[in-house]
């Protein structure tokens, strides 16, 4: 490492790393070439307004909830102590394992006019009795908001667990009580971590389609899918997918410029255990109330409704197969998960050592993926995958699929959707770091491989850990690159709930959904009791 | 630090080693008949088996919807897998033969057994099974004698009663295409802008969910695919929903397919036309709809009796690929009256 060129190398690197993503961006916008005119024309009269309306309101609401859910929460649990602390630190992230799609279809089928909350309500009242319509654009906002807010939870409470100590002690000496000393100070100091897990959560939002359209909520992703499956039209689907990356480009931007210049390090990372702030009588109760308030809105009641569908078909249904379902999604969510971290962390050496704008801009396009509608993604992949395989073939003289239906392609569309989960915590390690830690490191001698063991893994470690757990989650969620690019026998329990979903039967997809979740809570499990641990020993 | 290495490098191992197991998996093509299918597996499954059993080969699938599968088909080109397609929706048999990604087949056997409005007329595709998009009203507060024709759905009887899917959904769409093949642009617009002022509810995003509305009082009349409400009336016999055989007094009530076609690079076209129509024969196409409370394709079979008591009706007979053909068209349609 120390023999390459300090300047090239990391460029060189980081544009590797881009290279996939700048090939399926390459296919998408080939083939929005071809878009029909008469149909942009169309598009333009009677749906992009509307969609583009609808997609703003929707991202800017649920980052919102989701902003203001995940800070509070993770304050909560990071530097505050109240009854239950310990138990909401890790059970607030469970939500997490919960697919929106999943809370979308519990939310509508008991909340919706025929569904067992309002019916039951309607026995009691009487018939005249109006229960606020679910299906609704606040409706779609909360369950959409509920079900992204860990991922600002989490960021968040990296960067509380950092700074904590100091926070609440500078708090303390201006006179600050734990509410404004949260909003005067903690928010502040770690308002990059918590940017960058709000725009997690609108790329997530931007690139949803299962979850609205159970709402039957219009946005982007919708307007892409109905061009697509309705219009016959993929080129134009492709055509509108770029729309909308220009427009989270342009946000990016806009958010890069309201950061400024300004630089976040930690004031003494790690280096003492953060005391907490004891929420004494009253004032404990109420966080404990609010904490178990959205645990059970976000993920008990909806576990409790999933469970019991469940019960319902498992009879019928629960077999050996779920062995294999799970077993395929734990091994492809593990191989995905080490993926992305291992070229988010080459991204995260290659800004850092090289400050030009060759290894940053490389790094916002390798990126890119996660604010792409999965499906129109998976088109890129099977295009840039097929489009290898032939000329593997022309060179060859004939033969098979050389990529295509292998798990190989699976895992490059895994990276090219994901790598921007893992890429943000990693981010978020490094930007903790000081420069000055590592002048001192070097001025004591230390090489680059000792930079690496010895200061850069045992700091990064927590973000490390969230990046993997994040990206672990996210593919056992994901639906639409494991369908249309799995090899023949690869079923997931994400595709197992497609299958049942498909033909609008709700309930039968509890089964899996629920496997799902529960296989995400043990990641989720290990990782806190990580983070608790780094804490404490700190 | 040793564990996470250990960790690492067993990871990385099984990456490896999982990479070269299925690599090239899907070349191989001997002994073994390959189904991309829209029709969701637990609706195949038994029946793939059952037939790979007979013929001692292996059947293997993968299911998506139908856009999806097509594009895959284009991606592997000449090398693709695939020997068999199967759709949910005449719109997308219609769309992979103009996108060249299946070849004629002419049977006797597929020609004979499946109704001519039923299949390709060049025999790239055949329906298997036949659902009905009709209307759907309930027992309590509707009598069958107040119910004619989709177009009386917009009467100003039914302000604020009637209930709708999304007109994001492919029936609804493919059902508006049929009335612009039958009437004309104008007057199909017309008709569906009718239907949206009559609405009692935003649409719902399946039809399932529309049902139980009715059910539930939110609304009185819908229009909806007769399996969805097969599968409820079979959950809850008690149901106070029922169906009404649209438009018997016209053209016929709306129906589309789910069929196949074989692959234009099958590997296997014999064993794939063999099995279509070991799919079209009568045996067979009992099970194939009875899973899923659809009508058998082939005239000759019997539904379940659950479908059969609903009545015989008149079936639209105009070519389902025209339909399929029209579809943009319904797509725009639906923009412009502004059905969400």
């Amino acid at each position: 490492m120390d023999s390459v060129n300090p300047r090239a190398g990391p460029a060189i690197a980081a544009i590797l790393v881009a290279l996939p993503m700048v090939a399926i961006l390459a296919a998408v916008i080939h083939g929005a070439t071809g878009a029909d005119p008469a149909l942009w024309a169309h598009l333009a009269e009677h749906v992009l307004a509307r969609v583009t309306l609808n997609t703003a309101v929707l991202v800017v609401g649920v980052v919102a909830i989701a902003v203001a859910l995940g800070t509070s929460l993770a304050w909560l649990t990071a530097a505050c102590d109240f009854p239950g602390r310990g138990f909401f630190a890790w059970a607030l992230l469970l939500p997490m394992a919960m697919p929106a799609y999943v809370l979308a279809f519990v939310a509508v089928a008991t909340l919706d006019y025929a569904g067992a909350v309002p019916v039951a309500l309607r026995a009691v009242f009487g018939e005249g009795f109006a229960v606020p319509a679910i299906r609704s654009t606040g409706g779609v906002i909360a369950v959409l908001g509920l079900a992204s807010y860990p991922y600002v939870y989490l960021m968040a409470r990296g960067a509380f667990l950092t700074h904590g100590a100091r926070v609440l002690e500078a708090a303390q000496s201006l006179g600050l009580g734990p509410w404004s000393g949260l909003f005067r100070v903690a928010v502040p100091l770690a308002r990059p971590w918590l940017a960058g897990g709000a725009a997690l959560v609108a790329m997530e939002t931007l690139a949803d389609f299962g979850a609205v359209s159970v709402f039957n909520y219009d946005t982007f992703t919708t307007a892409i899918y109905k061009a697509w499956y309705g219009l016959f039209s993929i080129e134009t689907a492709l055509g509108l997918a770029l729309l909308l990356l220009v427009f989270v480009a342009v946000a990016l931007a806009l958010e890069r410029l309201a950061r400024g210049r300004a630089r976040y390090t930690a004031a003494d990372a790690g280096l003492r255990a953060p005391a907490r702030l004891a929420l004494p009588g009253a004032r404990g109760w109420v966080a404990f109330t609010c904490a178990s308030a959205i645990f059970a809105i976000a993920f008990v009641l909806p576990a409790f409704v999933l469970a019991r569908w469940a019960l319902e078909v498992a009879p019928l249904d629960l077999d050996a197969r779920y062995v294999d379902y799970a077993l395929r999604t734990l091994v492809l969510a593990a191989m995905a998960a080490v993926a992305c971290l291992a070229l988010a962390v080459v991204l995260g050496y290659a800004t850092r050592f090289e400050s030009g704008r060759l290894p940053r801009a490389a790094t916002r396009v390798a990126t890119l993926g996660y604010a792409i509608p999965g499906t129109v993604l998976a088109v890129g992949v099977v295009t840039v995958l097929g489009g290898v395989d032939a000329a593997w073939r022309a060179l060859a003289g004939g033969g098979g699929l050389w990529l295509q239906g292998t798990v190989v392609a699976l895992l490059f569309g895994y990276v090219a959707r994901f790598l921007a989960v893992a890429h943000v915590p990693v981010q978020g390690g490094f930007a903790r770091i000081r420069p000055s830690l590592e002048e001192a490191a070097r001025s004591l001698g230390l090489g680059t491989r000792g930079l690496v063991t010895r200061l850069h893994l045992p700091l990064l470690g927590a973000g490390l850990g969230t990046a993997l757990l994040l990206v672990f989650v996210d593919v056992m969620k994901e639906m639409p690159i494991t369908l249309m690019t799995r090899p023949f026998g690869w079923d997931t329990l994400a595709v197992r709930v497609f299958e049942m979903t498909a033909e609008g039967e709700w309930q039968r997809a509890a089964l899996p959904a629920l496997v799902i979740v529960a296989a995400g809570l043990l990641p989720v499990a290990l990782l806190i009791w990580r983070m608790e641990r780094a804490a404490r020993t700190a | 630090m040793t564990v996470r290495n250990a960790l690492g490098r067993r990871t990385g191992a099984l990456f490896v080693v999982a990479t070269l197991a299925f690599s090239g998996v899907a070349g191989a093509a001997e002994k073994s008949l390959v189904v991309y299918s829209a029709r969701k597996y637990q609706l195949v499954e038994e029946l793939f088996q059952e037939y790979g059993r007979d013929r001692g080969i292996e059947v293997k699938s993968v299911t998506d919807d139908g856009a999806p599968l097509i594009q895959r088909l284009k991606a592997e080109g000449t090398a693709s897998p695939a020997d068999v397609f199967i759709t949910v929706d005449a719109g997308d048999l219609w769309r992979a033969t103009q996108a060249g990604l299946l070849q004629p087949v002419h049977s006797q056997m597929l020609e004979a057994a499946i109704p001519a409005h039923l299949r390709d007329p060049d025999g790239h595709w055949f329906g298997l099974a036949v659902r009905a998009r009709t209307i759907a009203y309930s027992t309590a507060r509707v009598k069958p004698e107040e119910l004619s024709t989709y177009a009386a759905l917009g009467d100003a009887r039914w302000k604020g009663r009637l209930c709708l899917r999304s007109g994001k959904a492919v029936y609804n769409q493919s059902l508006v295409a049929m009335f612009i093949n039958d009437m004309g642009e104008q007057a199909t617009e017309r008709m569906v802008g009718a239907w949206i002022a009559n609405l009692a509810a935003d649409p719902f995003s399946n039809d399932t969910l529309m049902l139980k509305a009715i059910a539930a009082g939110q609304c009185d009349v819908g229009i909806t695919n007769s399996y969805y409400l097969g599968k409820l009336q079979h959950e809850q016999p008690e149901l106070p929903v029922q169906i009404f055989w649209a438009d018997q007094a016209g053209k016929g009530t709306h129906v589309n397919i789910s069929g196949g076609g074989v692959a234009r690079h099958a590997k296997n076209r014999e064993e794939a036309v063999r099995f279509l129509e070991w799919l079209a024969s009568p045996a067979t196409q009992q099970r194939f709809a009875a899973v899923n409370f659809e009508f058998p394709a082939n005239a000759g079979v019997d539904p379940l009796p659950e479908v059969k008591v609903w009545g015989p009706f008149k079936p639209n007979e105009v070519n389902v690929g025209l339909i399929g053909k029209a579809q943009p068209a319904a797509v725009m349609l639906i923009d412009r009256a502004g059905w969400r």
